[in-house]
């Protein structure tokens, strides 16, 4: 039975390029839908990635109670006092809290690609950024200094909107502003803002308070006992996040969006691929018929007649997969992009092509071989071995 | 047309690789017919009730930025402009975030002048509107979506104005009535919206006092919107909040590009089907007058001339393309409303038939044209002697 099995796939794998055109249709198909789910999902992937990397376990945001977002948000300056007296948090040298009280806004920056205006973040940052954000790096220039009109962009914020090379000049509201650094955060959601220093952003704005305080603790394990000492404080309504949490719930809908949008599109075209397959597997039977009808005269069952008809397809499709895949990670991974996330600021992201979407795009593409394979190996398998030979 | 026949009959020679061939074509088709409709979607966005005699003022650097409602007065002066309304963002939900409300707190007197004739109220509603304080118009759209009843009343979670009376951001409105949308193209953009009085909201709020989100103006001759929204954004230079005007339709069309380049993913994705679908079709094509050939040599001995043989095939290659083209964008044309509800606020047109008959059509000639070509110059001794 083996024997057998493996003497009809050697023979069908033979014959294969006399059958080149039909054979094509699989491959060609199927790498189109492999190709299309892989990229939407690696859009997805890219978009989570990014806000999911935001953050540590050990790191707090706090938010007026009930503002969903920063930019939502409003602390006054005696609600960072209050909190900056919690316990639980890291203290530096003089001890005082490694706290930044931060306003966030956002300003029209046109994009490079679009040359349209779109949000981006402008965040005011209070002076221990560095020490609540040690993951933040200077690549290129400098750090702004408190009380100029400095700012420093962040890598993904640099590749995507105009003007904000070191040593450029922006204009926002009555004043210039000088790009003195761009800075890498751990490729987090960050690396698509603006940061400059908060009172300095607060009087640009004519803000008085602040939208957030982002503060570190000493452990994750202090994190219920920092945010009971601050919830159950009379004097103040606040929301106290993990940061991670916060993110995470900033990323959930659109990465949903992208999800759904992409495994339906995906779907409808699997199936389109799966009649293509249908079609030139019965015309791969249909010309072996010959060839088949020989075989089962000669004493092959039908059940390695029917796997060796299966396999063929599922090589095929396995090849039109790898080849989806494999363009997908050639033309978009690392691809940069921006979108308007959650918090009505644009999000630059990369589209990451992962090890587990291009299994995910594989094992579609089996599926389809699979699906699309089976009834032209049933036809194969009960080809009426007389007629088969007559009709020659 | 007197050869349909004889087409059709070819087209179904092999019954099961023509409806293979025709399902493929059709999944196809119906890809084809969503993409173009969600492209169009987001290419023509609408821009609520406004039309082209709208211009939008916001800040000129940030549109989170306020401006002081004294600018109203301002900008009512200028040659054009015919009325002047302003709006603030109230950021609401009902109950729990998912249930976004569209909550936008208008002056009655200015918002009703300018919006004259596009919204549908009775008289007896948009005067209880009027005389209660706390009153609020909702879409019924939105009424139908929460079981709201005229004469409710319904608390408002806004995530950004707290009240000055208790710093609370729970606002309660009493519903006095409901309004809808006189243009249907608009219906949904405004399915969510729920009218308050600004001065409840610029009273009741802790912070912010006399200041609006944006304007909106409405200009007697829209030839000249260009120019006017210069010579607003020209009172405002050099103050502390210079502004930005714009038509309405390019400021929802701005905000609809901050989603990125929705268009060129959708026309990669048509792209990759095409792609895939020329070699489908084509090589149905190819095997098809390849099986046929003795066939077509026959014909011709019966005096079916060269170009009459190439047009048999192109027509049975336009047949089988149409025909599914056809059943996919109708399947399409179907699903309109399972899109919809992906779309809240986009209008869905069904403008895809006639590039996607285009594209049927195109599809036909470029994989009926090499075998028709075969077909054409076939030699009648080598073809019946089956040399191929």
């Amino acid at each position: 039975m083996f024997k057998q099995l493996t003497a009809v796939i050697l023979m069908s794998l033979q014959t294969l390029p006399q059958r080149m055109g039909a054979s094509s249709v699989i491959v060609i198909g199927i790498a189109g839908v492999v190709a299309v789910l892989v990229s939407v999902l690696a859009m997805g992937a890219g978009f989570r990635h990014t806000l999911a990397d935001t953050g540590r376990p050990d790191r707090v945001i706090i938010l007026r109670g009930g503002s969903d977002a920063e930019l939502n948000s409003n602390l006054t300056r005696t609600d960072v006092a209050t909190i900056s007296n919690a316990p639980g948090m890291v203290k530096d040298a003089s001890g005082k809290a490694v706290l930044s009280s931060e306003l966030v806004t956002v300003v029209n920056v046109p994009k490079i690609d679009t040359g349209t205006d779109a949000n981006v973040t402008l965040r005011g940052v209070g002076l221990k950024l560095t020490e609540v954000r040690p993951e933040l790096k200077i690549v290129e220039g400098r750090m702004f200094r408190p009380a100029v009109r400095e700012l420093i962009a962040g890598v993904g914020a640099a590749k995507q909107f105009r003007g904000l090379n070191v040593g450029n000049v922006l204009h926002l509201r009555n004043a210039d502003w000088t790009v003195t650094g761009v800075f890498t955060s751990n490729g987090d959601v960050h690396e698509s803002e603006l940061l400059a220093d908060v009172d300095t952003v607060g009087s640009s704005v004519e803000r008085n308070g602040y939208s957030s305080a982002v503060a570190r603790l000493v452990s994750p394990a202090e994190f219920t006992r920092f945010k009971d000492a601050l919830t159950t404080d009379p004097q103040l309504k606040v929301d106290v996040q993990r940061e991670p949490d916060y993110y995470a719930a900033q990323s959930k809908q659109l990465t949903r969006i992208i999800n759904v949008v992409g495994k339906t599109v995906a779907i409808i075209m699997a199936i389109g691929a799966m009649f293509g397959a249908l079609n030139s597997m019965y015309s791969a039977v249909a010309a072996r018929g010959l060839e088949i009808a020989t075989l089962r005269a000669i004493g092959f069952g039908a059940l390695p007649v029917l796997l060796s008809v299966m396999i063929e397809a599922l090589l095929l499709s396995l090849i039109g997969g790898i080849i989806g895949a494999s363009l997908a990670w050639l033309f978009f991974n690392g691809h940069s992009v921006s979108t308007l996330g959650g918090a009505f600021a644009q999000v630059v992201f990369q589209l990451t092509v992962t090890p587990a979407l291009i299994t995910t795009g594989i094992v579609w593409a089996c599926i389809i071989g699979l699906l699309g394979g089976f009834f032209p190996a049933l036809r194969a398998a009960r080809l009426p071995v007389a007629e088969a030979l007559r009709a020659a | 047309m007197k050869y349909f026949p004889l087409i059709w009959a070819t087209l179904w020679r092999k019954k099961t690789r023509t409806i293979f061939t025709l399902l493929s074509v059709i999944v196809a088709f119906l890809l084809f017919g969503m993409l173009e409709t969600v492209d169009y979607a987001f290419s023509h966005p609408s821009a609520g009730v406004t039309g082209a005699d709208k211009l939008i003022t916001t800040n000129k650097y940030s549109i989170t930025l306020p401006l002081p409602i004294a600018d109203a007065q301002q900008i009512r002066s200028v040659p054009g402009v015919a009325e002047v309304t302003w709006i603030s963002w109230f950021g609401a939900y009902y109950q729990e975030s998912k249930n976004f409300v569209f909550a936008l707190p208008v002056d009655a007197d200015s918002y009703f002048n300018l919006h004259k004739g596009e919204f549908i109220v009775s008289d007896e509603q948009m005067q209880a509107y009027r005389n209660t304080r706390t009153g609020a118009l909702i879409n019924d759209a939105l009424m139908k979506k929460f079981g709201w009843k005229v004469g409710d009343k319904v608390p408002l979670h806004s995530t950004i104005w707290t009240q000055k009376k208790d710093g609370s951001l729970d606002w309660t409105f009493d519903i006095v009535g409901t309004f809808s949308v006189k243009d249907p193209t608009q219906a949904s953009a405004q399915s969510q919206t729920l009218l308050f009085h600004y001065d409840l909201f610029d009273e009741g709020r802790s912070f912010g006092k006399g200041s609006v989100g944006w304007f909106e103006a409405r200009v007697s001759d829209p030839s000249q919107s260009a120019a006017i929204s210069n010579r607003i954004d020209a009172l405002f230079a050099n103050s502390p909040n210079e502004t930005k005007t714009q038509p309405a339709n390019d400021f929802t069309m701005a905000f609809v590009k901050q989603f990125g380049d929705i268009g060129f993913v959708l026309r990669a994705i048509l792209g990759a089907v095409f792609f895939a679908l020329l070699f489908l079709t084509g090589n149905t094509m190819m095997q098809s007058v390849r099986e046929r050939i003795p066939e077509l040599a026959i014909l011709k001995t019966l005096g079916f001339g060269d170009g009459m043989v190439l047009e048999l095939v192109l027509a049975e290659s336009l047949l089988l393309c149409v025909i599914a083209a056809i059943i996919g964008l109708v399947l399409s044309f179907a699903a309109l409303p399972i899109i919809k509800q992906g779309l809240q606020g986009m209008e869905l047109s069904p403008r895809a038939l006639i590039p996607g008959m285009a594209a049927a059509v195109l599809l036909a000639l470029i994989v009926g044209l090499p075998p028709a070509l075969r077909a054409m110059r076939l030699n009648i001794v080598d073809a019946l002697a089956d040399k191929r």
